[in-house]
């Protein structure tokens, strides 16, 4: 009793530790430098609850659900030995996850209307939601690959510098090429692809696979899919907008 | 006070579909490669369900709060910052110096670039993804590679980029030159850097953009850009993301050429005596 006491103060403790830099410089900058008081004092103190509370429960679930599933399913799909399973896994992961972000469906549309206003496409439904959809199944195809990419890297212990190099070199020639409407979301789609869900359990099977097959070092190569994940949607993006739309 | 408590348990409610809607795809998807392909029943199945529902409910919490006080605050601080009083009353009274082309000297704009910069970093260090990352690194290190340090590596870049971003939206340069500035110095890094950390600190140029920091920083761009005479939100507000990834993967791959470099140090120093 004591001892589960103990461990659930430390772990509020921690997440009090994490959000405290956040509520430093708020208070630093409300009464030092703007110098008036806080607009609601009572509700900032429940907002501030809650987020440390909700902190601590996340951090708790990572490490009864998130981190232990990754491992196991790398540890399965390592054991089963099957390559390709292992791809379509990762593609479906990736897939699946990004199609069904939020935050994405907003920036699409946002894309869509940017491209109405430059003439791109015509201000009708039809043509609307067509762009909007190409540009969601874009991207979420681009997280799958970028993940199936990376798992298959992993396996075959090919070091990631090969692609982030040719990766970025890529972004900036394709950036030179792309239609205009369509740079600001690609490079915006390559920092919300990859959410506070997803993320652990992705880093979870990365480093599983790689400490479950032999020869791979589970630092050097376990990470790494996260950043395939961010950087491949910047191209597909881009590419697709000079594939279907023309280059500059 | 009835009000507010309703909105505060509206707001937790749709967060909590928010996050639940976020977890199903990922459970569909493991739940047929189960069926189809390794033919067997997840292990410790109740275990992760527990914890599946502590994921969803945490991140609903987590969210709920950072809507209803940390974004405010944060976004009314932008708008008061650059405002037009506020620069004259941190003047002294004194109307503000103005540069030969006409626009206003950059250099009032200081309490803005330290709000960034503190922001930047605070922010980060509360992003929940980046602290899964930084447990995943300890546990396979064991316990080599701090997560309070990556962590702090992770901060420190994002509060340069964010400032530097802030400084760019107020000069109006053009923000290729410096993306293209920083790959440069980021491809050379790379390259003399050990290699074994170069994918985690990629992995935490990723991160880095999630929950906390990204609206964080979207309302402070907005905010600056609507309030700057002579910038439009539609234009600048865009590029302090890009800039806080960028330099989080400078700062990591810096943290750990630094930390090389002493261990060698230290090491000669050890054979010498």
């Amino acid at each position: 009793m004591l001892k589960s006491f103990k461990y659930f103060f430390l772990k509020a403790l921690g997440a009090l530790l994490d959000v405290l830099p956040i509520i430093a410089v708020i208070f630093f900058f409300q009464f030092l430098v703007i110098q008036k008081p806080l607009p609601n004092p009572e509700k900032t103190f429940w907002g501030f609850l809650l987020v440390i509370t909700g902190l601590f429960i996340f951090i708790e679930g990572l490490e009864t659900a998130l981190f232990p599933l990754g491992e196991s399913l790398a540890t399965q799909f390592a054991l089963k030995g099957n390559f390709w399973w292992i791809l379509a896994f990762g593609f479906a992961i990736g897939f699946s996850t990004t199609i069904a972000e939020p935050a994405l469906t907003i920036i699409a549309g946002k894309a869509g209307q940017l491209a109405i206003q430059q003439g791109l496409i015509e201000n009708q439904s039809p043509a609307v939601s067509h762009f909007v959809l190409g540009l969601r199944l874009t991207v979420a195809f681009s997280v799958g690959f970028a993940i199936a990419l990376g798992v298959a890297r992993i396996i075959k212990g090919w070091p990631l510098i090969w692609f982030v190099l040719s990766g970025y070199g890529a972004v900036v020639a394709l950036t030179q090429f792309a239609p205009r409407e369509f740079i600001g979301i690609a490079y915006d789609s390559g920092g919300i692809t990859t959410s506070t869900i997803t993320v652990p359990l992705i880093a979870a099977l990365g480093v599983g696979l790689a400490s479950a097959i032999r020869g791979r070092n589970p630092i050097s190569d376990g990470f790494g899919l996260i950043a395939l994940a961010s950087l491949s949607p910047i191209l597909f993006v881009m590419a697709y907008g000079i594939f279907n739309y023309g280059g500059r | 006070m009835m009000n507010s408590g309703t909105g505060w348990f509206d707001g937790i409610k749709s967060s909590l579909l928010g996050a639940a809607l976020d977890v199903l795809p990922i459970l569909l998807v493991i739940f047929f490669f189960q069926v189809a392909a390794l033919r067997k029943a997840l292990p410790r199945f109740r275990r992760i369900a527990v914890g599946f529902v502590l994921v969803i409910a945490g991140l609903g919490i987590f969210l709920v709060g950072l809507e209803e006080c940390v974004f405010p605050l944060g976004t009314q601080m932008a708008l008061q910052l650059t405002d037009a009083s506020f620069l004259t009353k941190t003047n002294g009274g004194q109307p503000l110096p103005v540069l030969a082309d006409g626009a206003v000297d950059p250099r009032v704009y200081f309490w803005i670039y330290m709000f960034a910069f503190l922001m930047g970093f605070s922010a980060t260090l509360a992003e929940p993804a980046l602290i899964a990352v930084a447990l995943k690194a300890r546990d396979i290190s064991s316990g080599a590679i701090s997560p309070w340090g990556l962590r702090t590596a992770v901060a420190l870049g994002v509060a340069v980029g964010v400032t530097l971003g802030a400084y760019r939206i107020v000069t109006g340069t053009p923000l290729h030159v410096y993306i293209s500035a920083s790959y440069v110095v980021l491809m050379i890094q790379t390259y003399f850097a050990p290699k074994i950390i170069v994918p985690l600190a990629y992995d935490s140029g990723g991160v880095t953009t999630s929950t906390v920091t990204v609206p964080i920083m979207v309302a402070m761009g907005m905010g600056m850009a609507s309030s700057i005479p002579g910038r439009s939100p539609l234009l600048d507000g865009f590029g302090l993301i890009a800039f806080a990834c960028l330099f989080s993967v400078i700062a990591v791959l810096a943290y750990a050429m630094i930390a090389e470099k002493m261990e060698k140090r230290y090491a000669k120093s050890k054979n010498s005596l």
